[in-house]
């Protein structure tokens, strides 16, 4: 299926609507010196569908979403968010946007407590500026109080009341990537972005994580796109699937036409050279 | 109790006391560690220029005049007025007029002082730091000590090199009434500069206006967030520039801090920009990410070289205020690298 054709809306299974393309990738190429990361890649993500991004190892999954998040600055291509072209942008910049993200590797501040990191989350979203928090404590603490609510919500939502006070630095890995998921969330964003969700989990941290991504983008209607190298779980989740392979797009559709798809078996499951 | 105790007590507090001095040029050092891992070697030297600045601005000396007489051929030294006359009530005026017009006098000139260090921090951020973002520690710390020489240099040509006597109006010499209170509980009064007990004052404000900034303002958590990691902070939307300019704007003002308090006490001259040295066994005592860490630090150093001089220092031949603090700092090292209050390294394998 070609990512351009003009679809109002996908009807999927559990009924949901698809909107409008919220974020078009256009012939991106990303180089690092001479070794090209990502080949002349276009693709789109629709308002409230779950997009992911598969590939083997090394196949340019991270880098795109990088790309994306204004990590890293492509040599070719145009990135179109909400209908305009966007401008290079900061990492920073584009967060405000309203683009939030995990990382493969896991960015927590490991110093802080689980509810800190999350309300970090929520920095974007304050208003009071430095001289009015100073002078007017009052409106800060209100701001305050209401952004403590908002993250308390997702804090119950993600199941993660007990270790709420507890510092980053030591809590297990599954628990981490929970929490860095929760302080994605905190920032209401309208595309969330999911570097390898599941990496290094076992089975009943990833039935988890799935069941927690679904419901993030079933209850607030949150736009995702996340990477993940196992088949298998993308499939489950995907309303549609790009997938990469040594930096170029190989497939792209509903999980049950990228199945199908010759290239990407052969990518995934070797091709018989004789 | 004899005498040689309460003058060892005496000792004792007035090394307290030095010990807060050193621990306000500390608190400059761990803000910017905290936040961007650079030790700021020229946090000396930005006391010694906020202090230089200052005293520019109370007496109205020309800024550059040597430069200007030296192009133009002029002889400028001084406004007509410097800004703490410029707000001095006229003779006769009433009390309260008269004390406006000294605090204005004084107020104006740090509010004016605190602004050159935030556009100095603009600056350093600006024109330097911006280019070595993911250097090697190393290069940032050779980097502020191109700055120390720079900003030396710099507040040399700008204000002159002469010593200047700073007088904010702060009080000093002994405090009488807590020798006369000592004298009459314990027959033995007790010498406290008048000086070091508003330093004390002042350092404690500092630390608890710091400490509330840094744990409950939006600024105080993202700059948190910054120190703990900047991937992470770039993804919730924070300006890694934005706060180090902030952070180092904030270690100017500590600096301006310490410049008045030292200033007061021994003049402004460059051997201020020494004392810097001073806060590095202070900081490897206390742990190079603590905030209260650099105030127990410097308590402990400061207290610590004056008792050692009294009790130890004549059986070595004295001088021994020189290398204690290092010596200790050395032994602390050994016992636990991270300092007192210093964040422990959480390895999880």
């Amino acid at each position: 299926m070609n990512a351009e054709t003009p679809v109002e809306a996908i009807p999927t299974a559990d009924d949901r609507k698809i909107g409008p393309v919220l974020m078009e990738m256009k012939h991106i190429t990303l180089r690092f010196g001479g070794v090209k990361a990502i080949t002349d890649i276009s693709f789109d993500i629709r308002e409230g569908e779950i997009r992911s991004i598969i590939g083997p190892n090394g196949a340019g999954k991270s880098s795109m979403l990088n790309v994306i998040s204004g990590f890293y600055v492509p040599q070719e291509g145009e990135v179109w968010f909400r209908g305009a072209r966007r401008p290079q942008m900061k990492p920073y910049q584009v967060a405000r946007q309203g683009i939030a993200r995990t990382f493969q590797n896991i960015a927590l501040f490991d110093g802080m407590s689980v509810l800190d990191n999350i309300m970090t989350g929520r920095l974007t979203l304050m208003k009071t500026g430095l001289a009015a928090q100073s002078l007017w404590w009052g409106k800060a603490q209100r701001e305050e109080t209401e952004h403590r609510e908002k993250v308390e919500k997702i804090i119950d939502f993600l199941e993660i009341q007990a270790i709420r006070k507890t510092p980053v630095g030591r809590l297990p890995y599954g628990l981490k990537k929970r929490v860095e998921l929760a302080r994605a969330l905190a920032a209401e964003p309208m595309l969330l972005l999911l570097d390898e969700p599941m990496a290094g989990m076992n089975v009943e941290e990833k039935e988890d994580m799935c069941r927690f991504i679904l419901d993030v983008n079933d209850e607030f209607g949150t736009t995702i796109c996340l990477i993940e190298h196992d088949m298998g779980v993308v499939m489950d989740l995907s309303d549609r699937v790009v997938v990469m392979d040594y930096g170029k797009k190989i497939g792209d559709g509903t999980p049950d036409e990228v199945r199908g798809n010759q290239a990407v078996i052969d990518a995934y499951l070797g091709v018989a050279h004789d | 109790m004899p005498d040689t105790v309460f003058f060892a007590l005496e000792v004792m507090l007035n090394g307290l006391m030095a010990g807060v001095m050193y621990a306000l040029v500390a608190l400059g050092f761990v803000l910017i560690y905290k936040a961007s891992g650079i030790f700021n070697y020229a946090q000396g030297v930005m006391a010694l220029f906020a202090a230089l600045t200052l005293v520019g601005l109370l007496d109205g000396q020309v800024p550059f005049s040597h430069l200007i007489n030296a192009i133009f051929g002029t002889d400028v030294h001084h406004f007509p007025s410097g800004l703490r006359d410029l707000f001095a009530a006229g003779e006769g005026a009433s009390g309260f007029t008269a004390m406006l017009g000294r605090i204005l006098g004084i107020l104006i000139p740090v509010l004016l002082t605190a602004a050159v260090m935030v556009v100095l921090a603009w600056a350093v951020q600006k024109l330097v730091f911006r280019h070595l973002v993911g250097q090697a520690p190393i290069i940032l710390f050779m980097a502020t000590i191109g700055l120390a020489y720079f900003l030396e240099g710099f507040g040399d040509l700008m204000w002159g090199s002469d010593i200047k006597a700073l007088d904010v109006g702060l009080p000093k010499g002994i405090n009488e009434t807590l020798e006369r209170v000592t004298n009459e509980a314990f027959g033995y009064g007790f010498f406290i500069d008048n000086l070091d007990i508003v330093a004390a004052i002042v350092a404690a404000i500092l630390v608890v206006t710091l400490t509330l900034y840094s744990q409950y303002s939006r600024q105080g958590r993202a700059l948190r967030a910054v120190a703990d990691d900047h991937q992470a902070a770039l993804s919730v939307g924070i300006s890694l520039n934005y706060i180090w300019v902030l952070v180092w704007s904030i270690a100017g003002i500590v600096a301006l801090v310490a410049g008045i308090m030292w200033g007061s006490k021994s003049g402004v001259q460059f051997s201020l920009s020494l004392i810097a040295l001073k806060a590095l066994p202070v900081l490897m005592l206390g742990g190079f990410t603590s905030i209260p860490g650099a105030i127990v630090g410097g308590l402990i150093i400061g207290m610590g070289e004056k008792l050692f001089e009294f009790f130890i220092g004549p059986l070595v031949g004295g001088a021994t205020e020189n290398w204690f603090a290092y010596v200790l700092a050395l032994v602390f090292l050994v016992f636990r690298p991270q300092g007192l209050f210093g964040e422990r390294i959480i390895e999880r394998v």
